[in-house]
Order: C-alpha cells, then structure tokens, then sequence
C-alpha cells in the first residue's frame, strides 16, 4: 500500500459557464517521482490541480490518492496526503501571525499540542523561516511568504506536495533558495509552473497540456528539448538550453531580427 | 492616494504596539477583555447630565497607556479622526435642549451644553480604553478571547478575518488607485462613472480571493472552527486585576467623587 501514487483517468471537466477545462486527461504518478506539469495559460493547470485535492469533483472519469478515491468520505485524508501550495501566499497565509498559520493544518487533524508545536517548529526550521515565527504574515517579503506557505503545507507532513507557481514573484536568489529546498524534499511533487529552467532543475518528468489534454508525457529533458513540441504548446525552451546570444551563431538571427525590427 | 496607503501603515502600527512587552501586556487577553467591557458599562451608564462625574475614569484608560507603553499621541489622533460621528450625533443637543442646567452665577448653561460635553466625554473614555486594549493586546488574542469566552464561532473568525485582510485589501484598493491616477490626466478620468466601476471591479476580486482562502482552508483540514493553539491560564494577578479595576470603577459609579471632593474642598476653604 502506498499513500503516494495519484492516478488521474480520463477526467474531464467544464466550468459552469460551459468553459471546457479538461477534456479526458490521464496519467500516473509514482512514489518520489517529480513532476512538472507545464502549458500555456488556460490549459488546464490549475483546474486539474484543484481536482487533486478534491477541491472540484470529476465531471468524467476519476482521480485516486493512494489506494483510495477521492469521495466525501476519504477527502479528509486525501487532503491530509496532498498538501497543496497556492500561488498567491497570501491566499494561504490566512492568520495574522506565522506561528498559528503553520499550526492550523495539524491543530485541525486534532493532534496533541505538544505534537503540533513540534511540528510547527520543525517545518518552519526546514524552510529556514523558524526566526519568523511571531511576526505577523502581512509584513513578510514574498520569498519569506512563500517560505512560510510551504511549510504550512509541511506541518501536516504530506505524502505528495502540489504546487502551484511557486517560483513566481521571486527574486533571483530567493528562487535559487527555493529550487534547493525542493530539491531536499524526498515527497512526490506535482508542480505546476512556466518557469521551464525550474523544471530543469528539479523535474525528472514533465507533463504537457494543452487545451484541456496531454499532448505529452514523458522525462523531462526530452520534452524540454523538443522545440516543435513546446512551440506548438505556447511554451519555449528552457533559457539555458537556448543557444548563448553571444558566443553562438544559431540564435543570433533571431536576435538580429528583433534588433532591426 | 498616499492617504490609503499611510493609513494602512498605520493599522500596521497598533500591531506592532501590541507586540511589545509589559505588565498589562501579559494580563489575560479574557480578563482584559472583561474589564474593558465593564468599564464600558460604567461609563455609558452615567446620567447625561453628570459630565463631572465621568472625570475621575479617565484613570483606566490612561494607566493602561501609561504602563503599556502605547503613546498618547497615536491613540489621541485615532480618537480626532473617528470624533465627527460623534460630534455629528452630539451637535444638536445645544440647540434643542435650552433648560438651564448648571448656574454659574453671572451665567447659566443649557442642559444641551452639558450633555454634549457628557457625550464627548462618553466618548473619550470609551473608545480610547476600546483603543488602548488591541494596542497591549493584539487583535488576534481578542479574538481568540472571544472565541474562548463564548462568543460564535463565525462572529470571531469574521473579525478575525477581517482583520487579517484589510491589509490585503488596502494595498488591492491602493494599486487600482495608483493606476487610474498614473493614467487620468488632470480631472480626466477620475470621475465618478471610473469610481463606482473599480468598486465593482476590487469587489469581484474579494470574492475570488475568499474563493482561494477558503479553498486553502479546506486543503488544510478547516471544520468551521479555528482552533487556538497555546490557550493562556487565568492566574492569580489576572483576578485582582479583574477585581480591582472593577471595583474601582463601581465606587466611582456609586459615589460622585468630584461632588465628594468639591464639597471637602469648599469645607476647607
């Protein structure tokens, strides 16, 4: 039995307005794999990380944590398995101080307060945020914030991290930080992002839609080298595999192109 | 513009106060709650022509202040920015009520006079000791009090919320501010049609944002009730605290001590 597989079938979706958002999406994640699920804007990311956690329920098809489906009754242990990082860490960090925000996930799973003070601190000194911990969360830089958003999800200790964006809005050297904290994490990771040199870093494997579909599946650094592949899907090489402006010839037209335009 | 935005910051700085440390710091949040309550009891139950009378709880207020450090000046300038509602009730009292109240001799004041003055100083009283309390306390704490004291669930957690958000929303507010007045030229375009549609505009936008908090809620297990981590005990100098502020303010209420000491005095002299 393990707790860290999630196996998504033929799941479909459409927003009440009739917006299609997922139409007959399939895959299966390991235990301890790292997945990006990459695509152009209003592909499908988030509909389909929202049905992870079983915040929207599968038009079509199904989604299994684990062993189990997600249904009413294993939603709170699916919950408990999946932690999920929104993009915005101020939609996650919802109490006026950091402290009480990573203690609320395992304070609600009804553990003892000497276990949720043990585990609040030890996810806040993970992410490196334990000297945070009684500053109130509005006053937080945004690396700090995202810092924090992780390690609320961390103090339930989960099976499978979700992510959404979480290089966003950061600085360079705050989004280097974060890349090597992930990197640590030995949980299976879905992270849904643009940020295609992340993906590089951190992701064995990479997950295409488009429009609502898998167009692709497969490791990672094909699917990052595949340049009709990614054209076709809104997305673009990752920076560090595109030939050097400087020293190679191979993109220089391009650049040329744009210069004298 | 910067109006918006400085008076967040300044919301900002009650928080800050409130994270200082000093002996009414570390008073019960319950049993502050309690006694603010009380005292506001106290001062709203004067007769409202009896403004004297109110003089000597002013000593609450100002010995929370004194010993928990929170400078006079902040909470003097909240109490001059929420003062025209009250001014605005209180202002007609002089001009209906013209029985003479108080005969000073040469001259007599009007009933409307003194009630105004009791209403002002009602006022006074009450919102600068409602002030001084989330300053040494924390707004958090009140509302964890509350929540502990009985108060509903989805009374606290509102507030609670409320709170944690108006940031949020200031700063949401303070951009779309920012942007219209960075692309309106003189008065072009700051008219009230652009007006009433960013309201709707930073209202759509709450309601998606509490879609997303209340999603993250249920993502980390929330049932309708949020559970306070760290519950405070109530000790022995909490009780005497309690005990002997309201005390106090009972033996003002039941004895006119201005009256007390004008008449000493006027024995003396």
């Amino acid at each position: 039995m393990s707790h860290h597989i999630v196996e998504v079938k033929e799941l479909k979706f459409s927003y009440p307005d009739g917006t299609p958002a997922l139409n007959g999406v399939n895959f299966r994640i390991t235990h301890g794999e790292s997945v990006a699920l990459v695509g152009a804007n209003g592909a499908g990311k988030s509909t389909l990380l929202l049905h992870l956690n079983g915040y929207l329920t599968p038009q079509a098809g199904s989604v299994r944590i684990g062993d189990m489906p997600i249904t009413k009754k294993t939603l709170k242990h699916v919950r408990q398995t999946v932690g999920m990082v929104f993009q915005d860490p101020d939609d996650q960090l919802f109490l006026p101080r950091v402290y009480d925000d990573v203690a609320f996930g395992p304070t609600n799973l009804g553990l003892p307060p000497d276990e949720v003070k043990q585990r609040t601190l030890s996810a806040l000194a993970l992410v490196g945020a334990a000297h945070l911990k009684d500053r109130p969360s509005y006053k937080l830089s945004a690396g700090e914030k995202r810092a924090v958003s992780i390690a609320t999800v961390l103090s339930m200790s989960p099976s499978i991290l979700v992510m959404d964006e979480p290089t966003s809005n950061l600085d360079p050297k705050a989004r280097r930080q974060l890349i090597h904290l992930l990197s640590e994490f030995d949980h299976t990771k879905i992270i849904a992002t643009h940020d295609m040199d992340m993906v590089l870093d951190l992701c064995s494997r990479a997950i295409v839609l488009r429009d609502g579909e898998v167009v692709a599946d497969g490791i990672a650094q094909d699917i990052l080298n595949n340049r009709d592949l990614l054209d076709a899907s809104g997305l673009e090489k990752p920076l560090r595999l595109q030939g050097c402006p400087i020293c190679s010839v191979a993109s220089l037209p391009n650049k040329l192109n744009v210069v004298q335009s | 513009m910067g109006s918006i935005e400085s008076l967040f910051f300044d919301i900002g700085h009650l928080d800050a106060l409130s994270s200082k440390d000093s002996p009414i710091h570390r008073v019960d949040p319950r049993i502050k709650v309690l006694t603010t309550i009380y005292f506001i009891a106290v001062v709203i139950s004067f007769n409202k022509y009896d403004p004297a009378g109110l003089a000597p709880l002013v000593v609450y207020p100002l010995a929370i202040m004194t010993i928990g450090n929170i400078p006079f000046s902040y909470i003097m300038k909240k109490l001059l920015i929420a003062s025209p509602f009250v001014l605005s009730v209180a202002l007609f009292n002089p001009i209906l009520d013209r029985s003479p109240a108080l005969d000073l001799g040469l001259f007599s004041v009007s009933g409307g006079f003194v009630s105004f003055a009791s209403i002002v100083a009602k006022f006074v009283l009450t919102a600068s000791a409602g002030l001084a309390l989330i300053a040494c306390t924390g707004f958090d704490s009140i509302c964890s009090a509350l929540s502990r004291m009985g108060v509903p669930g989805a009374f606290t957690i509102q507030l609670l919320f409320l709170y944690r958000y108006i940031f949020v929303l200031g700063e949401e507010a303070a951009r779309m501010v920012r942007a219209r007045a960075l692309r309106s030229f003189g008065n072009k375009g700051l008219g009230m049609g652009v007006y009433s549609s960013m309201i709707g505009q930073l209202l759509l936008r709450t309601m998606d944002r509490a879609q997303r908090i209340h999603l993250a809620m249920l993502c980390r297990g929330f049932d309708g009730e949020i559970h306070h981590v760290a519950p405070s005990k109530i000790c022995l100098s909490d009780v005497l605290f309690l005990a002997g502020w309201s005390g106090l303010f009972t033996l003002l209420r039941l004895y006119n001590f201005p009256a007390w000491l004008g008449a000493e005095l006027g024995r003396l002299i």
